[in-house]
């Protein structure tokens, strides 16, 4: 048996941990959810977890890579004195159990063997798909454990002013190349005419030039537009972790070996502050023309 | 108040990443390295709670002779003390064994920590689990991913977490663990004196026994490559009406 926690903040991610689940191969995958009518505490709804994992004796627990599905699962590896593997992009159950795992927030695998049972794993984001059919799957609901050490009091709700990062359809960013805050301009520009979000690399947030919210990247935001254009920005491991979902990829580099361009499926040679602004200039034109 | 950090020496990975023969490391023979981005936030963090409430704060590694370094660049920041738990290099730790030697060397602190950060999850392995573990192994409350932390009457700290659409708000007591995110603080560059005065600072040494690990790495793997074709639309900005045809077959303009 397999136990999957259904941890919901991400639906889709939810769903491939079921998926990522059945691939197992054990036909008995049991969906279990937490009813917590007091809110988020990940020590107290683990608790639950570890309790019903010791009655259930499933051989594999089972979590979205999400970061609420990293933490629970963490705690319950704690509870339970137990070895857990983060973000697995496949698994062979077996004594020991082998798998493969993200390292470097995606650049880098690591194939590893898990010694312990049962054996804890979260399912890293995108890599299997969720079965439709899964989308009405039964969740059994069990109440979260009564004593909890840390317990969510109050929510902030945030007001974000145009399109955020995260969820734009087109992103463009720019980097270390910008070569200051007040640089940005012609990258605001552009980004204005798309109907863009503004994003950048580490280098810029680390210089101060930009606000940690702008970043993209593996310790930033990660983001998955249809079209990502990334102006004077190399290509650090570090920025194609948070940017490797887009669905096409424009780099504007003066750099011809600029790593990002292997990336690429366009590529402008050339300086962004010739080379932005004249894309500017040639939208208005087309425009105006139409 | 005391503040303890934990750090961990990670490459600073360029553009593409190379292997070892052995495909059990990266290929560090041109690179450089550097703590987790989320730790240096964290050892940022740590100095300003002591510049604000006053105390006493250290930074600890797990690691091996070589992270002396990073022990170093954190005290430059203004970190007073520095713990090495020193590991063979050939040697990669679980994180349960991580877990474990960091909790043996926190109690044999003369000062018990009343705050104890750490990164949200490491730059590299990304196992996003010793933090929890230790807490667990001290009795202590934690709470991930952070991005502020206001200590409250030196008994109770309140932290924000960043969550879709907002800030989930904690409020828990002190001694307490805490994984941290970029974007917590933006660190300082450390000054000459700093860098100077962190040269003389005590590095208090142990060398703690690897157990079997229990998530044992087998080797490393590159991701298969993209595979894109890469068209090239000009150069300069001569490019400009080839970029604005792909803006709009893609509907853009």
């Amino acid at each position: 048996m397999i136990l999957v926690f259904a941890e919901r903040s991400d639906d889709e991610l939810y769903r491939q941990s079921l998926a990522f689940a059945r691939g197992l191969g054990d036909g008995d995958v049991q969906a279990v959810g937490i009813d917590d009518p007091a809110g988020y505490s990940p020590d107290a709804w683990a608790t639950a977890l570890a309790g019903l994992t010791g009655e259930r004796a499933p051989q594999v627990v089972v979590g979205p890579g999400t970061e609420r599905g990293n933490e629970v699962l963490a705690h319950i590896a704690a509870m339970l004195d137990l070895p857990m593997a983060a973000n697995c992009t496949s698994a062979t159950p077996g004594d020991p159990f082998t798998l493969t795992r993200v390292r470097w927030g995606g650049s880098l695998l690591e194939e590893a063997r898990l010694h312990g049972s049962p054996a804890l794993l979260t399912v890293a984001p995108h890599a299997v798909a969720a079965d439709p059919a899964d989308a009405d799957a039964e969740i059994e609901l069990v109440p979260a454990a009564p004593d909890a050490s840390v317990r969510v009091s109050e929510r902030v709700e945030t007001v974000t002013a145009g399109v955020s990062l995260a969820d734009a359809d087109v992103v463009v960013s720019g980097g270390r190349g910008v070569g200051s805050a007040e640089g940005f301009g012609v990258i605001e520009e552009i980004a204005a005419l798309l109907g863009a979000a503004v994003g950048c690399s580490r280098a810029v947030t680390s210089a101060g030039w930009r606000p940690h919210t702008d970043q993209v990247g593996q310790t930033g935001t990660k983001i998955s537009p249809s079209l990502y254009i990334a102006c004077g920005i190399s290509g650090a491991t570090q920025h194609m972790a948070g940017c490797k979902g887009a669905k096409k990829l424009m780099a504007i580099n003066p750099d011809n070996e600029a790593s990002i361009f292997a990336s690429a499926d366009y590529a402008v040679i050339g300086d962004l502050h010739e080379v932005v602004p004249a894309i500017s200039a040639e939208i208005r034109k087309t425009r105006g023309a139409g | 108040m005391n503040v303890l950090v934990c750090v961990k020496r990670v490459p600073l990975t360029g553009g593409k990443i190379v292997l070892t023969d052995d495909e059990r490391a990266i290929s560090t023979r041109h690179l450089g390295f550097t703590v987790s981005p989320h730790e240096e936030c964290g050892a940022e963090e740590a100095v300003r709670l002591i510049e604000q409430h006053g105390g006493s704060s250290t930074v600890l590694t797990l690691g091996p002779p070589e992270a002396e370094e990073q022990l170093r660049d954190m005290m430059a920041l203004g970190i007073d003390r520095a713990v090495h738990l020193v590991t063979d290099p050939s040697e990669e730790w679980d994180p349960q064994a991580t877990a474990n030697a960091i909790v043996e060397a926190i109690r044999s602190q003369p000062d018990p920590p009343d705050l104890i950060l750490f990164g949200n999850e490491s730059a590299d392995a990304g196992n996003y689990q010793v933090a929890i573990r230790v807490a667990h192994k001290l009795g202590l409350p934690v709470v991930t991913g952070v991005k502020a932390i206001a200590v409250e009457d030196g008994l109770r700290v309140r932290l924000e977490q960043e969550v879709p659409g907002g800030r989930d708000v904690y409020d828990v007591p002190m001694p307490a663990v805490v994984t941290v995110k970029e974007g917590l603080n933006l660190p300082r560059y450390p000054s000459v004196p700093g860098r100077l005065r962190a040269k003389r600072k005590p590095v208090e040494g142990a060398t703690p026994t690897r157990p079997q690990p229990r998530l044992e790495m087998v080797r490393l793997v590159l991701p298969p490559g993209s595979g894109k074709q890469t068209e090239v639309l000009g150069n300069g900005a001569d490019a400009a009406p080839a970029v604005v045809t792909v803006l709009r077959e893609l509907g853009l303009v």
